[in-house]
């Protein structure tokens, strides 16, 4: 039992897939046939099996390979991932929350023993069998925070919560849709959205932040968000625009469906409890066209989405080079009768 | 939707009077588990089932975060109180099954701070006993000055100076000790950050000698739970569930609503957190504000009430709710 990890590449030769279990797991992010931001805030409780929230930190087929591509940037750019001096408690903080999570919802794979401070984690996918002291840094190889998201799909952002206001303080993040931690670190919450279209001007931000310095321990909150990304890269960050910029040029009528992809942030937000941080894992899920298309729903609407999008979301998203290509070849998959409600395939 | 804490099925584990004014309660699992690990400054929200009352008083958390297979807090005895305290004090006993919230702390450390300079005045030592703990586990830099009434009331200053030695500052009302404020503050390292937790008076004279000397407010931090207020009985009209109701003399504006079955969130029910700030819809008569959340302005304007400290004395009162 247990998953079947993919060996597969997010770079160079892109051999990413989905299986079609997984596209049918897909966090498919609209529920009606038009886009608008919106708080669009839920408490993270655990969903139906079979879908990504069947755990609330889920591991899925392509972890073993996400994991070697974060490897990867990270041996060319360390800046990838920083902490603060006042973080590492915080740190420790997410780690008890990624091994307890990931050894309760994959105990086949991975394995938390706790003997008082003295732990034992043992990762069975990628090799990995540690025992160290908790909350003491000399006995991990990385510092707590690293060494943990180096084994947890997903990037993690440590906001320190004072003044009333949050500050992006820790993180990890080499699957980003276009935005730096290099750049964002040490930013509060209203510094780090100020590039964000609409949003500011219907407040919601505002709204946003008095809901998140409110989260509570033990009642961790959600939502989705999304954008398109050319070919199946992880990486789409600002050091490296040169490398996948110009991708967005590359689209025609014969290769959107292998070339385009819906990338779908699952992110969710957590109070840690030792350090009164609150930690914000952003988890990448991507699928290509040919694959979301398999479901006549989705692309029914996506069609419909992409479409009507204003003008200024398809700029901030960065679709508007080949939107026109996408909407044309989406037309003909789209017969115009009515999508049902919800998020799901029918 | 709702942002109000999940709560926690516990246990009188033990009760133990720390001197005549206050007594120390343990709590532990009902089920044998762990508690949730916590920070230094959280509190817990109580439940106590007073026959057909239920009051909801929070209370800081004392113990050392390290330590989750109980926790304790510490209760003055309040004689002219609304009762949660002499409830607490005369009913509960050990193997008492009580229901508390998730701790939620709104007096967090600023782990930045190259040193941690605490202001405690009477029972506002509590928690501070847990700060101190989780800062002496990781080597961190504090100092703290604690003013009691008299030695006897000086509760657990034997305990933190036994622990702490020369970080811990005593002064006894009774023997006219006080603390030289400005002389204290005046003389901290830069990147010292401040916190003080008391009765109001101390806390508006020290944030007011801390101004004045410069220091910037984001490194001023302070708890002030205001215990609701009694006062004379008035009615409300709750325009959203179509009910109205009577808010009793010894009830505040919150609990009456919730024992209508109106349930707004709340987190600190001390007008600290700003969770169940309530619009106004119309009133003829005048507000008691009392909460540490609203604005002066808001305050002048009557748009706002925090229902969990706040009164009214007037004709009346129609809200949001």
């Amino acid at each position: 039992m247990g998953i079947t990890f993919r060996k597969e590449t997010f770079r160079d030769d892109y051999t990413f897939r989905n299986s079609p279990e997984h596209i049918r797991r897909f966090p498919f992010p609209f529920n009606e046939d038009s886009y608008m931001y919106a708080v669009n805030i839920e408490p993270h409780v655990v969903g139906p099996k079979g879908s990504v929230l069947e755990n609330l930190i889920d591991v899925d087929e392509h972890y073993v390979s996400e994991m070697q591509d974060r490897a990867l940037v990270l041996a060319e750019d360390p800046l990838r991932c920083q902490s603060l001096p006042h973080m590492t408690l915080a740190g420790w903080d997410l780690l008890e929350l990624l091994m307890e999570q990931q050894a309760l919802g994959y105990p086949e794979h991975f394995t938390l023993e706790r003997n008082g401070d003295r732990w034992r984690w043992i990762n069975r996918p990628l090799g990995i069998d540690d025992t160290f002291t908790f909350g003491d840094t000399s006995t991990l190889p990385y510092g707590p925070m690293e060494y943990i998201t180096r084994q947890s799909q997903g990037d993690f952002c440590i906001l320190d919560q004072r003044d009333g206001n949050l500050w992006m303080d820790a993180g990890m993040v080499t699957t980003q849709a276009d935005w730096s931690l290099d750049f964002d670190i040490g930013m509060n919450f209203f510094e780090w959205h100020a590039p964000v279209p609409l949003a500011h001007e219907k407040g919601i931000f505002t709204r946003a932040l008095k809901f998140l310095t409110n989260i509570q321990q033990g009642k961790p909150a959600r939502r989705l968000n999304w954008t398109m990304t050319i070919n199946p890269r992880l990486d789409t960050s600002p050091e490296n625009y040169h490398k996948w910029g110009p991708d967005r040029a590359t689209v025609t009528p014969d290769n959107v469906g292998q070339k385009v992809h819906l990338r779908v942030e699952l992110q969710s937000f957590w109070r840690l409890p030792r350090s009164n941080a609150i930690v914000f894992p952003i988890r990448c899920y991507l699928i290509k066209m040919d694959e979301l298309v398999t479901q006549p729903k989705w692309a029914r609407r996506l069609h419909r989405v992409i479409r009507d999008l204003p003008e200024e979301l398809a700029t901030y998203k960065g679709l508007t080079r080949y939107r026109p290509t996408l909407v044309e070849w989406l037309s003909k998959l789209d017969d115009g009768s009515p999508t049902s409600p919800g998020f799901g395939p029918d | 939707m709702s942002t109000g804490t999940t709560k926690l099925d516990v246990v009188v584990s033990d009760v133990v009077p720390v001197n005549e004014l206050v007594t120390r309660f343990h709590f532990r699992r009902r089920d044998g588990g762990l508690l949730p690990t916590f920070s230094g400054g959280a509190h817990v929200v109580v439940e106590m089932r007073d026959g057909d009352r239920t009051r909801l008083n929070p209370y800081s958390l004392m113990g050392s975060p390290l330590d989750t297979r109980e926790y304790t807090i510490s209760i003055r005895r309040d004689d002219a109180g609304r009762g949660g305290s002499l409830f607490m004090h005369r009913q509960v006993k050990p193997g008492l099954e009580m229901v508390i919230s998730y701790p939620v702390n709104l007096f967090s450390l600023d782990l930045r701070a190259k040193k941690h300079l605490m202001l405690a005045g009477g029972i506002g030592i509590t928690p501070f006993m847990a700060q101190t703990s989780q800062l002496a586990g990781t080597g961190g830099n504090f100092e703290l000055h604690y003013t009691c009434r008299t030695a006897s009331l000086g509760t657990y200053a034997d305990v933190l100076q036994q622990r702490y030695g020369n970080r811990v500052r005593l002064y006894h009302d009774d023997r006219e000790e006080r603390i030289d404020l400005d002389r204290l503050l005046s003389s901290q390292p830069l990147g010292t950050h401040l916190y003080v937790c008391g009765p109001a008076g101390m806390i508006n004279w020290v944030r007011d000698r801390a101004a004045s000397l410069g220091w910037p407010p984001e490194t001023v931090h302070f708890e002030h739970f205001a215990a609701p207020q009694p006062g004379a009985p008035f009615d409300v009209e709750l325009a959203v569930s179509g009910k109205t109701i009577q808010v009793g003399e010894q009830q505040s504006l919150l609990e009456a609503m919730e024992a209508a079955g109106v349930d707004p969130p709340y987190l600190c029910r001390g007008g600290v957190c700003g969770q169940c700030e309530t619009n106004v819809i119309s009133y003829e008569g005048k507000f008691i504000h009392n909460d540490h959340w609203l604005s002066d302005e808001d305050h002048k304007s009557g748009c706002k009430i925090m229902p969990c400290v706040s009164r009214f004395e007037g004709k009346s009162l129609i809200l949001e709710r």
